[in-house]
């Protein structure tokens, strides 16, 4: 078995693989992350059978915590395949920080968090700040320290999904991109290495200051939401909420209690930037 | 085996490199033993790496703990009004009775064995209170009903958690007959109620369910319950009580075979004269044994034929073939 | 359920929760089964008042009418309502009269 360790925020990574290519494409595009010597979690990207490992290849996910249904990616996605196992290693092991399916971006100190459903755009706005002067903290994942409460960073691969491809490709023009994959059970994705100041940074913290829920494709607006709403919308959000136990609770109640949320709903690219300006000025 | 010295030997874990600690670790998770193991080092001088990852299995076991415990008293609650005995068994039994057994143990399912006259009863109270079938098929459902030893699988609806009821601990359709109504007779009252299997029963139950149930799958935390189990019952008389009551239940030979393994594996005391080793163990041993440096499960020859070898127990030849038979036709 | 079979409740131990009042609503952590709840009124008044004691719905419903303005006529039944619920979450402890 091919493999390849990557250290990514406080979480470390062994990636093992049957094949070399997807290993090399993975190995170059996390080339300037650190090395860890332990890994946190093993992931396995797998043949399926014998005949799948060289007949229309197949990638079967497995590692440490596996999915029993999980359905297996053609080769060419295999660098998704790797990221999804990642991902999963990440939601059903993690214990050491309050994990929200969020995106965040960091100023001053401070951390804009983004959370939503799947086509919210918390990824490409995130990934778009990031090349406008705030630091990439991460697309996936936020982890909240359950002692301090502050943000801490997960910078992985941004994934960019169809028309937000094109999008970052204007917007980050000294990018370093992963091949196109189309046809994936999401649509076109193609990633995005962070830039090099997130990675640079990725042990340091920062305060979350303002949490937004957006939605894309409406006219834009502000609306204040209820504290016990954030409070469900966010444990939806999180899938280790539950195991943390006490831990979670006053991690989480803290943090609606001293971050102000509000949903943003916008067109663009620019809407949504101005929308982040405005409310970052008035409310942090 | 990396895994099984470990446990045995936590403090020889010194030596190990970064590769030693990685393999290591993929192992007992691939064996759901890292709670344990975790427990296993508490207090030893390990890399900061090896420490987070340990804590975090910590702060898990915890929660598994937490909630077996909470899905026990739920079940307590929804037969508050059922007079006869409810026994807890397994992971949750040794947490209820905060045995060295249920130390980082991973627990999943509730399992209760009631007497089976019951079994009726018990089902319309936990349906009544939120539970519903998770099988669907009515052939499993027969099946489940007419020869294995248990209900078809429970789910509650809100908690997400199954229970399974059983009211003996084998198949009714396995070669021994375990006296399910003297282990109900003799069961131990826990504080809140509910019950435990008396101390010969609970290993002996542990031994029934890792050699004449299953393919082996999980052996290594099965038998690492055995040998917490032995070690905390161990006196001048339990011995001859369990060897006594094991053949009451017509499981001798599994207990027999149980003492081997643990004391081989694990280095569990056991009497002088159960420990000559007997020429089939050796197969049990490369199959408990059977992971390589990324967890996988290895061995696949011996590991083919333990399966076969279970079902075989499971049930006679001619029901096996009809059973595969309506499997193979269902796709 | 005859007459004579007025059932009663009883809370848990005090430190056995953990009560955030938010809005409208209230978080309940519960220690025990590490289960959150997200309840309305008036179910945090209920576990405020109900101390140590087995108590049944009208019993409740009077210390509630003490500390709190309760002016509805049907207040042992809305309380009792909300105390089977409770009994049935684990939050309160349920005994056959």
């Amino acid at each position: 078995m091919h493999e390849f360790r990557v250290q990514v925020g406080p979480a470390a990574f062994r990636i093992g693989s049957t094949w070399k290519r997807p290993l090399d494409q993975v190995a170059d595009l996390y080339r300037d992350y650190p090395t860890p010597d332990i890994p946190d979690y093993s992931v396995r990207l797998e043949a399926v059978s014998l005949l799948r490992r060289f007949i229309r290849p197949s990638v079967g996910i497995n590692g440490d915590y596996m999915l029993p249904d999980a359905a297996p990616l053609p080769l060419a996605q295999a660098l998704l395949a790797s990221e999804m196992a990642m991902n999963l290693q990440m939601a059903l092991g993690w214990r050491r920080h309050l994990l929200l399916h969020a995106s965040a971006v960091e100023k001053d100190g401070k951390a804009l968090m983004m959370t939503g459903a799947s086509g919210s755009g918390k990824s490409t706005v995130a990934a778009m700040l990031g090349c406008k002067g705030w630091r990439f903290m991460g697309d996936e994942f936020v982890l909240l320290d359950l002692l301090t409460g502050d943000t801490v960073p997960f910078p992985r691969l941004i994934s960019l999904k169809n028309d937000a491809i094109g999008a970052m490709q204007v917007t980050a023009l000294d990018g370093r991109f992963g091949p196109l994959m189309p046809g994936t059970p999401k649509g076109d994705i193609r990633h995005l290495v962070p830039a090099r100041d997130a990675i640079e940074a990725m042990a340091q913290s920062a305060k979350p200051a303002l949490l937004l829920f957006p939605s894309f494709g409406f006219d834009p607006i502000v609306r204040e939401i209820l504290p016990s709403e954030v409070f469900i919308r966010l444990t939806q959000a999180s899938t280790n909420y539950v195991a943390l136990g006490e831990a979670g609770f006053t991690t989480l109640t803290r943090f609606i209690k001293t971050v102000p949320a509000r949903a943003i709903d916008y067109r663009n690219g620019e809407e949504a930037e101005a929308l982040v300006n405005q409310l970052w000025d008035e409310l942090t | 085996m990396l895994l099984v010295d470990a446990l045995r030997n936590p403090a020889g874990t010194s030596v190990l490199d970064a590769e030693g600690w990685t393999a290591l670790l993929a192992m007992a998770r691939a064996e759901q033993l890292i709670g344990t193991f975790a427990r296993q080092l508490s207090g030893l001088a390990v890399p900061a790496a090896v420490r987070r990852i340990l804590e975090e299995a910590r702060i898990n076991a915890e929660y598994q703990r937490r909630c077996a415990l909470w899905e026990a008293d739920c079940a307590r609650r929804a037969l508050a009004d059922y007079p006869g005995r409810v026994v807890l068994m397994k992971g949750t039994a040794y947490a209820a009775a905060g045995l060295k057994a249920s130390e980082g143990r991973h627990i999943g399912d509730l399992d209760i064995m009631v007497a089976c006259a019951d079994l009726p009863q018990v089902e319309a109270m936990l349906l009544t209170a939120g539970w519903e079938w998770v099988k669907e098929d009515a052939y499993d459902d027969a099946y489940y009903r007419d020869h294995m030893h248990e209900l078809p699988p429970l789910i509650h609806k809100e908690r997400d958690r199954m229970i399974d009821v059983h009211h003996t601990i084998l198949p009714l359709t396995a070669g021994p007959r375990p006296d399910a109504e003297v282990m109900l007779a003799d069961a131990v009252e826990l504080d809140n109620g509910l019950h435990m299997f008396n101390p010969t029963d609970m290993v002996i139950h542990s031994a029934a369910h890792l050699f004449a149930d299953g393919e082996l799958d999980g052996g290594l935390r099965n038998l690492w319950d055995i040998h917490c189990l032995l070690t905390e019952f161990a006196d001048a008389n339990f011995w001859q009580a369990l060897k006594f009551r094991a053949r009451q239940h017509q499981l001798w030979p599994a207990i027999r075979r149980a003492a081997r393994l643990t004391h081989q594996l694990y280095g569990t005391e056991i009497p002088q004269e159960w420990q000559s080793w007997h020429r089939q163990d050796k197969w049990y041993v490369l199959r408990l044994t059977a992971r390589d440096n990324w967890g996988r499960g290895t061995r696949k020859f011996i590991r083919l034929i333990f399966y076969m070898r279970s079902h075989w127990l499971r049930m006679p030849p001619l029901m096996l073939a009809q059973h595969l038979w309506v499997k193979w036709r269902k796709g | 359920m005859t007459r004579s079979q007025t059932p009663t409740f009883k809370a848990g131990q005090v430190d056995g929760l953990l009560v955030e009042p938010l809005d409208q609503m209230t978080l309940i952590y519960q220690r025990r089964s590490g289960v959150t709840h997200i309840v309305a009124e008036p179910i945090p008044e209920i576990l405020a008042v109900m101390g140590n004691d087995f108590l049944s719905a009208e019993d409740v419903a009077t210390r509630l009418a003490s500390s709190f303005d309760l002016d509805d006529s049907n207040a042992t039944a809305i309380v009792l309502a909300r105390l089977e619920e409770l009994a049935s979450l684990g939050l309160v402890e349920r005994r056959n009269a």
